[in-house]
């Protein structure tokens, strides 16, 4: 009987990517315990946040992709509309406007596009699939560029970013033709490399306009703080040499010095304390993540699955990618925290949410085929 | 979609997606072996280079405050500017016995009680780690000789600062306003509008006046020099600097030469002027009189300075041109016959046989005149100022229709000038009664008080802005535009300006016949009515009203000036515009408690037509002497 129930428990459950996702969830907690200057309360807090994206996680595994693909037009919907409600009527907190109240709770409903994009694209892909055109694109783009619209006024630039990328993996798996695919790389490159590089917006347009343009993308933005940031996150990545400083023994962590370090900078911290083995073993968990991911987009049944499973292991390379690029100082700094380890909920369900969903179509992948 | 004729194209399909899959995976490890590279540069080429950086802790990021940008006039005269001076500073954290430091300190570089007194209340609004001028504009002797003492007072030292400097003292004081230093109330202001990094090496602040609601353009862009220091902390050599950028300048549309000669026409009375460019809503100049001098503010104000111009009388730091409210009195008129003429209440030619005063509900309103102006039509209420007309006009309209009028014109709401601080004033209407009193006795609305309210008396209560405001839309013909005082906003680099555009809120529907009507007798006003003395020979065309308004009612005994007391008797008022046929300047004038708004106000607004039109400066003082004119 018991053994009966653990089996409909775990029977969903993909074993590679839980024991994947453990182990990132270890390192976090060990990690968050040396930044916050081994704050009891901090694990705690981060211990409920994850039993909370676990359990995300196992109902997502349990939805099937067909059932998934009739959720994604409302989700989709509901969304978009809250994105609006956003613009309308959030709270502003540190100048922008992200937050919407929902009765008792207040969420931001940019998270939920994350994966709500790129499954309405994967959706409208998969009615489209037998005869897929230029037309279906466009329509695609359209969807896309609706609520990345939104997301760039509150302004939220890191979100922005992730939500684009996973929407443009769809698009690119569903085959999007590779002259297309290269313009919109080097359009969203220049982009961002352009409203994060004053020096060279300035050569272009006046001051006060790049200045505008700037605080309208991210109100963080000021040289001094996002210079001082990355200073600081490459002293604490190099001062840690080959073998890291060890544990909770990193100077500049505990001095101090490193700013969010809980957060998006919290792997200053992880590679100041572990080195460069450290930091090659956090890069090879997350390539398996992202290999084991691709696999079972390679596996999936149908054109949802494969799309929505390459699209969701594609994105949790952005995220891995895009903050530790930019707290080594080779990609402007914006708001992107480090998959798995960073301090936070929002982040933490979003890409556990990813993970169900990846198990959900493996498992289901040979019910539909049989 | 299982038909077996799309088998093969979905194969097809199936194997485009996985080589693009393998086009993924192979980015992925590009990418990854990008990170890699980095990570090796970092951790084991330069890893020597960050280990002693972060061992010595060698760097660290010095803020630089940007030049706070300058103010100047509309024709180029410096309002506000830095200079950079040596000022001794004291870190209390760092000081063991503060006093006896003091006590030291003077024997080297004189403090004076001034000084001290002035640092202990610097100290209470400030954290104890901050380092904190005890001495300003120190001399280079008295430089040299505290250099040879440093050593024997650590946490002690001489810094270079730029200070801000206001060359024209108690001049346009409330309008240029003051920066002081940055308190805790500024700070928790600084934090929330997300600014904290910017303010990093900025110790003052805009409190007031155009410094404070121009604070964002004024402070410019903090920069950051990356510094190494050595064990003790002591800057050794400069890495990297980010050159902070300059605040941007002001450019006002205040003509500082005006703003002086009406300061010197009011002398020591007490009072407000707002003068208005119509065409543009651009402020010429904004009196308010007495004023103080900004400079005591910015190093923080010494208690008995504080005093004294906290608890005077005179009350100098408020600025009464949008914080001080009075009963516009006559003034009011010419907008009370306007609002006649659009709702229809009463004919240009209509007019009445005055007696000398107006029976409502048992109670008699008095006119100024005893016995009475005789045959008044419009015109002649304008010019003569006939109390008698506006009584019983008022009674016609209602104080709803009033009330809905004079709103549209601004009357009673901020009118959104460019500096803090502007209060709304009264519009009176049975809906204000309602809310401002809590009685249900006191909020009923009396048909009794309208009366009143239609000679700018009762409840009336508006800022001489509001009042100028309203006089630069009627000379405008109904397009409002919003008043600003500055004009552009420069860049102090490239010089180049951007401009606060005039912007035309609304344009009123208001009838060009009527307006040129309520013009006509404003103009008469100045040629055979009340004004006519003050401008006397005017080589222009100036379009004018007087006002008197009661600060003490008197309960039916006449009014005589010099039996009351001066700070109840009566404020004078003028309101005016000219050249009457194309207006370039509109204006309001209030002298607290002067008399007769003929006799004091109007021959300063006359000083002012005739510099600002003519380019003629006043030879003699604008006040009149107290030889009693009959003029209301």
């Amino acid at each position: 009987m018991i053994q009966r129930l653990w089996h409909l428990f775990v029977r969903n459950l993909d074993g590679p990517l839980l024991l994947l996702a453990l182990l990132l969830m270890l390192v976090n907690l060990a990690v968050l315990f040396s930044a916050s200057n081994q704050s009891v309360e901090r694990i705690i807090a981060q211990l409920m946040n994850m039993s909370v994206a676990l359990t995300v996680m196992w109902l997502a595994a349990n939805i099937s992709p067909q059932k998934m693909m009739g959720l994604a037009p409302p989700v989709y919907l509901l969304g978009l509309v809250m994105l609006v409600g956003v613009a309308v009527a959030g709270d502003v907190v540190n100048g922008a406007r992200r937050w919407l109240h929902v009765g008792v709770t207040r969420i931001q409903p940019s998270e939920i596009m994350k994966i709500a994009l790129p499954m309405m694209l994967a959706w409208y892909f998969q009615r489209q699939q037998a005869s897929l055109r230029m037309k279906d694109f466009a329509v695609a783009a359209l969807l896309m560029a609706l609520p990345l619209g939104l997301i760039l006024k509150q302004p939220d630039l890191g979100t922005a970013i992730l939500v684009g990328a996973a929407s443009f993996y769809v698009m690119f798996l569903a085959g999007l033709s590779s002259r297309i695919v290269w313009l919109m790389v080097i359009a969203g490159v220049g982009g961002i490399y352009f409203v994060t590089h004053w020096d060279l917006c300035i050569k272009l347009f006046h001051d006060y306009q790049c200045r505008r343009v700037a605080t309208m993308l991210d109100p963080m933005e000021d040289p001094l703080g996002a210079g001082y940031h990355t200073i600081q996150g490459t002293i604490a990545i190099g001062s840690g040499g080959v073998l890291g400083k060890g544990w909770l023994a990193g100077t500049q962590t505990h001095l101090d010095f490193i700013p969010e370090r809980t957060t998006d900078f919290i792997f200053a911290v992880f590679a100041e304390e572990f080195g460069l083995i450290g930091n090659t073993v956090l890069l090879v968990l997350y390539l398996l993540v992202i290999a084991r991911g691709l696999f079972i987009a390679s596996k999936a049944s149908n054109f949802f699955g494969r799309l929505m499973a390459g699209a969701i292991a594609l994105s949790f390379f952005t995220y891995a990618f895009v903050n530790m690029g930019m707290v080594s100082g080779i990609l402007p700094v914006v708001g992107v925290p480090l998959p798995l380890i960073s301090y936070g909920g929002t982040a933490l369900v979003t890409l556990l949410l990813g993970f169900g969903i990846l198990m959900s179509i493996h498992a289901h992948r040979k019910l539909v085929q049989s | 979609m299982k038909q077996p004729t799309l088998l093969k194209d979905s194969s097809e399909e199936l194997y485009s997606f996985q080589s693009r899959l393998l086009i993924a995976l192979l980015v992925v490890f590009v990418a990854f072996g990008g990170l890699v590279a980095r990570f090796v540069y970092l951790q084991v080429v330069q890893h020597e280079h960050y280990q002693t950086l972060a061992e010595s802790n060698r760097i660290s990021i010095v803020p630089i405050a940007p030049n706070r940008g300058l103010i100047y006039d509309r024709n180029g005269v410096l309002l506000a500017h830095n200079y950079s001076a040596y000022t001794l500073e004291i870190t209390p954290s760092k000081v063991g016995d503060l006093d006896q430091t003091l006590t030291e300190l003077d024997k080297i570089v004189e403090i004076t009680a001034k000084d001290r007194k002035r640092f202990k209340k610097l100290q209470e609004e400030s954290k104890n780690f901050e380092s904190l001028p005890i001495k300003t504009r120190l001399t280079d002797e008295e430089v040299a000789r505290f250099a040879a003492n440093r050593y024997r007072f650590p946490g002690v030292e001489i810094n270079a600062r730029l200070f801000r400097h206001y060359p024209h003292g108690d001049s346009a004081s409330h309008l240029i306003g003051y920066i002081g230093r940055i308190n805790d109330k500024d700070l928790a202001q600084i934090e929330s509008s997300d600014q904290a990094t910017n303010y990093r090496g900025t110790d003052h602040i805009g409190k007031s006046g155009l410094e404070q609601s121009y604070e964002r353009e004024l402070h410019g862009t903090t920069g950051y020099a990356e510094v190494e220091t050595d064990a003790g902390g002591r800057p050794m050599r400069t890495l990297r600097t980010r050159a902070p950028v300059a605040g941007n300048n002001l450019v006002l549309s205040v003509d500082m030469e005006l703003q002086k000669i009406v300061e010197q026409a009011f002398g020591n009375r007490r009072g407000a002027l707002v003068a208005i460019e119509p065409a543009s809503g651009g402020v010429l100049a904004m009196v308010s009189r007495p004023g103080f001098d900004p400079n005591l503010f910015v190093d923080g104000i010494d208690p008995q300075n504080w005093k004294e111009l906290n608890e005077s009388d005179d009350k100098p730091l408020n600025n009464r041109a949008i914080q001080g409210t009075y009963p516009p009195g006559s003034t009011f008129k010419p907008f009370m016959a306007l609002a006649a003429l659009e709702t229809g209440k009463r004919t240009a030619a209509q007019a009445i046989a005055d007696p000398g005063f107006y029976n409502f509900g048992g109670h008699r309103f008095r006119d100024d005149k005893p016995g009475g102006h005789g045959y008044v039509d419009m015109y002649r209420s304008i010019v003569v100022s006939c109390d008698t007309y506006y009584y019983q006009l008022a009674t016609d309209m209602g104080i709803d229709a009033i009330a809905r009028f004079m709103g549209e014109l601004g009357f009673g709401s901020r009118t959104g000038v460019d500096v803090d601080g502007e209060k709304t004033g009264v519009l009176p209407s049975p809906e204000w009664k309602r809310k401002r009193f809590r009685k249900p006795e006191m909020q009923k609305w009396y048909a009794g008080e309208t009366v009143s309210i239609g000679i700018g008396q009762g409840y009336n209560a508006y800022t001489p802005m509001q009042l100028a405001h309203a006089v630069s839309t009627l000379a405008n013909d109904g397009v409002v535009f919003k008043p600003h005082i500055v004009r552009f906003v420069e860049d102090p680099l490239t010089s180049r300006r951007r401009a606060i555009e005039p912007t035309p809120i609304k344009t009123l529907p208001l009838q060009q016949k009527n307006i040129d009507v309520i013009k006509r007798g404003m103009i008469g006003v100045n040629t055979e009515g009340t004004g006519a003395r003050a401008f006397a020979g005017a080589q222009y065309v100036a379009a004018g009203k007087t006002g008197t308004a009661q600060v003490f009612s008197l309960k039916g005994s006449k009014y005589s000036e010099h039996g009351t007391k001066e700070h109840l008797r009566d404020h004078a008022l003028y309101v005016a515009f000219a050249p009457a046929e194309q207006p370039k300047i509109a204006l309001a004038v209030l002298v607290e408690n002067g008399g007769f708004g003929a006799q004091s106000a109007a021959p300063i607004a006359r000083q002012v037509f005739d510099y600002y039109l003519l380019g003629k400066r006043p030879a003699t003082p604008a006040v009149e002497d107290d030889s009693a004119g009959d003029s209301q």
